[in-house]
């Protein structure tokens, strides 16, 4: 039953993943993206972290996405737009040559670590609510309170780009 | 977990919430009409029979009509994205109502203990958060897939505004979860019991007043209804994102709003009206036995009361409409008084007087998750009638006028709050 969920959940993510790649329609592209998220989410549940999976889905398939497909809906590209786009054969392979490697070198990682045969026990909070937070906010406080003001330079950067005049 | 658990488990998820949608509609068409005196939809009649019974049949009457109406998929469409969402649409409507916790565990003597809810997740608040975030894409997808300008304008607006407000929304939750130090249901309900002041119940409208405003304002914007409807703006936007459906799509979409109304008010009343908890009265008072027994007879004593109540009221309307139709709209009034008020308190008086012995432990353990499912319920509808009365005597905001309430007031609002609920509970007074 586990083995099964797990592979519908990868099958939903990777397959979704392709699909956005490949999609010539923008949106259909972003759309399928939010479908990867959620089939990520589900392993996330899987690995019995809830809390992260409903996150996965509330932030990233929720806001961001949403974000990005309003984006796509404004600019409202004309019909032929995607027409103009070169012949995906030729033009779209590069990428891979570039990725392909970093792909060859991970397996080869993986493979090579030494992985224990009996995995240590997981705390009881892990993945919930409370052990997320405590993490957070205790062991990795300032990590987070960078990545926070990271956000908020990335906040101002915005209003002071999107506001021509600033009073 | 056997699978009859399962099932009745799968059940309490959703089946209620589905049942609740002829009531709401037939709530809207006939409130619609009691703000506006008029007398509302009266002319759907059982065949042969020719009763009316005071517009219910028009509720089965519309489902008929949409089921057999013909499911045209117009041409211009992107037809994979516009099948797919009114389902989508469905779906995220339905899905929320499974962590809603209908009732105390029900504990048996034997050990079991079943819990009136769908699904247990110690996440509550944020899974149903996650869900109502991903039903915003039902509405850009009609809208998009329509391929129709009205449609776009309607999704795009409907994706802005969702956008907006699902902030207030989470700034409303996180005051109530300052005050509760959990984002668990279950954990929220029995906090509720504790006393707040020393007197008043510790709900969540009387320690949150303002996160239970910004949570009802933007609780009437995700469920698309006025006066945030502009996602629909019939006036400018022909049906907005709906404009393209027909038949039954256009019916799944039409359920969803009222699924979303439904489910919104039983998350309301159980994040601020205490849930299933009744002010004053503990759980533990409550199952025992001889007091479950009790406060059942209380209601069917309450029941047989105001049903004969009902019964007289519509009595007299039948006497007044006996004297304008001569024909079967004539004996409705006295139909309905039986059915809705005489016949109901006559059974409930026959229960009260012929029910002598008392209750065993599993059966009081049993009606106690009744009683508290009947008191969620009864909260619950409060709020339905809030989003109708609500949605017929407010006008439709511009849409400016949106964005800068849930940006310039709603916003700052929720953080004060946040702020503020933050002093008020390391003070030591929540």
């Amino acid at each position: 039953m586990q083995q099964a969920f797990f592979w519908l959940f990868a099958a939903v993510a990777v397959g979704a993943g392709l699909f956005a790649v490949t999609r010539r329609r923008p949106l259909a592209c972003a759309l399928s993206l939010v479908v990867s998220f959620v089939g990520l989410a589900g392993l996330y549940a899987q690995l019995g972290a809830s809390f992260p999976a409903t996150l996965q889905v509330l932030v990233y398939a929720g806001a961001i996405m949403v974000l990005v497909v309003f984006v796509l809906m404004l600019l409202n590209l004309p019909e032929d737009a995607h027409d103009r786009v070169p012949d995906p054969d030729q033009d779209r392979m590069w990428p891979v040559f570039l990725v392909a490697p970093l792909g060859i070198l991970l397996v080869f990682a993986v493979r090579g670590m030494d992985l224990p045969k009996e995995l240590p026990a997981l705390p009881a909070d892990f993945g919930t609510v409370a052990g997320t937070g405590r993490l957070l906010f205790g062991e990795w406080v300032w990590p987070f309170e960078l990545a926070s003001l990271l956000l908020l330079v990335a906040v101002v950067g915005a209003v002071v780009i999107a506001k021509k005049k600033l009073d | 977990m056997t699978l009859g658990h399962a099932l009745l488990k799968a059940g309490i998820g959703f089946l209620f919430v589905l049942q609740m949608l002829p009531l709401m509609i037939y709530l809207e068409r006939k409130g619609s009409a009691f703000i506006q005196d008029r007398l509302g939809p009266n002319r759907a009649y059982i065949p042969g029979v020719g009763l009316r019974l005071a517009g219910v049949v028009h509720t089965l009457a519309d489902v008929v009509k949409l089921l057999t109406k013909e499911d045209l998929v117009p041409k211009h469409v992107n037809s994979f994205h516009y099948k797919l969402a009114p389902a989508l649409a469905m779906f995220c409507a339905l899905a929320i109502g499974a962590v809603i916790p209908y009732a105390h565990p029900v504990s048996f003597p034997d050990g079991t203990v079943f819990r009136v809810q769908g699904i247990d997740l110690d996440v509550g608040i944020l899974y149903m958060l996650a869900i109502s975030s991903i039903g915003v894409y039902a509405v850009v997808l009609a809208g998009w897939a329509s391929n129709n300008k009205y449609s776009q304008l309607g999704g795009l607006r409907a994706s802005a505004s969702m956008i907006s407000y699902e902030l207030s929304m989470g700034l409303g939750v996180i005051g109530l979860l300052l005050v509760y130090g959990s984002v668990d249901l279950n954990t929220m309900v029995a906090k509720q019991g504790d006393l707040a002041f020393g007197f008043l119940p510790k709900w969540g409208i009387v320690v949150q007043p303002i996160a239970f405003l910004l949570y009802c304002t933007a609780a009437f914007a995700e469920t698309n209804r006025n006066p945030f409807d502009l996602a629909e703006g019939e006036a400018e936007l022909v049906a907005g994102f709906h404009t393209e459906y027909g038949s039954f799509k256009f019916a799944l979409f039409f359920m969803a709003e009222y699924v979303n109304i439904v489910v919104q008010s039983l998350v309301m009343a159980t994040m601020f009206l205490g849930g299933w908890q009744i002010p004053g009265v503990s759980h533990e008072w409550l199952v025992k036995p001889e007091n479950t027994a009790l406060v059942l007879k209380g209601i069917l004593g309450f029941l047989a009361i105001a049903g004969t109540f009902i019964g007289f009221r519509l009595l007299a309307w039948h006497k007044k409409n006996r004297m304008v139709w001569k024909d079967e709209r004539g004996r409705e009034g006295a139909i309905l008084a039986v059915l809705l008020g005489f016949g109901p308190a006559i059974t409930a008086a026959a229960v009260f007087l012929l029910w002598t012995s008392g209750l065993g432990p599993s059966s009081a353990a049993v009606w106690t998750a009744v009683i508290q499912f009947l008191v969620l319920v009864t909260k619950a509808l409060l709020f339905c009638w809030l989003f109708i009365w609500v949605r017929w005597t407010t006008p439709r905001f511009r849409y400016d006028q949106l964005m800068n309430l849930g940006w310039r007031l709603l916003l700052p609002l929720g953080l004060i709050n946040v702020f503020g609920t933050g002093l008020l509970v390391k003070a030591g007074i929540l």
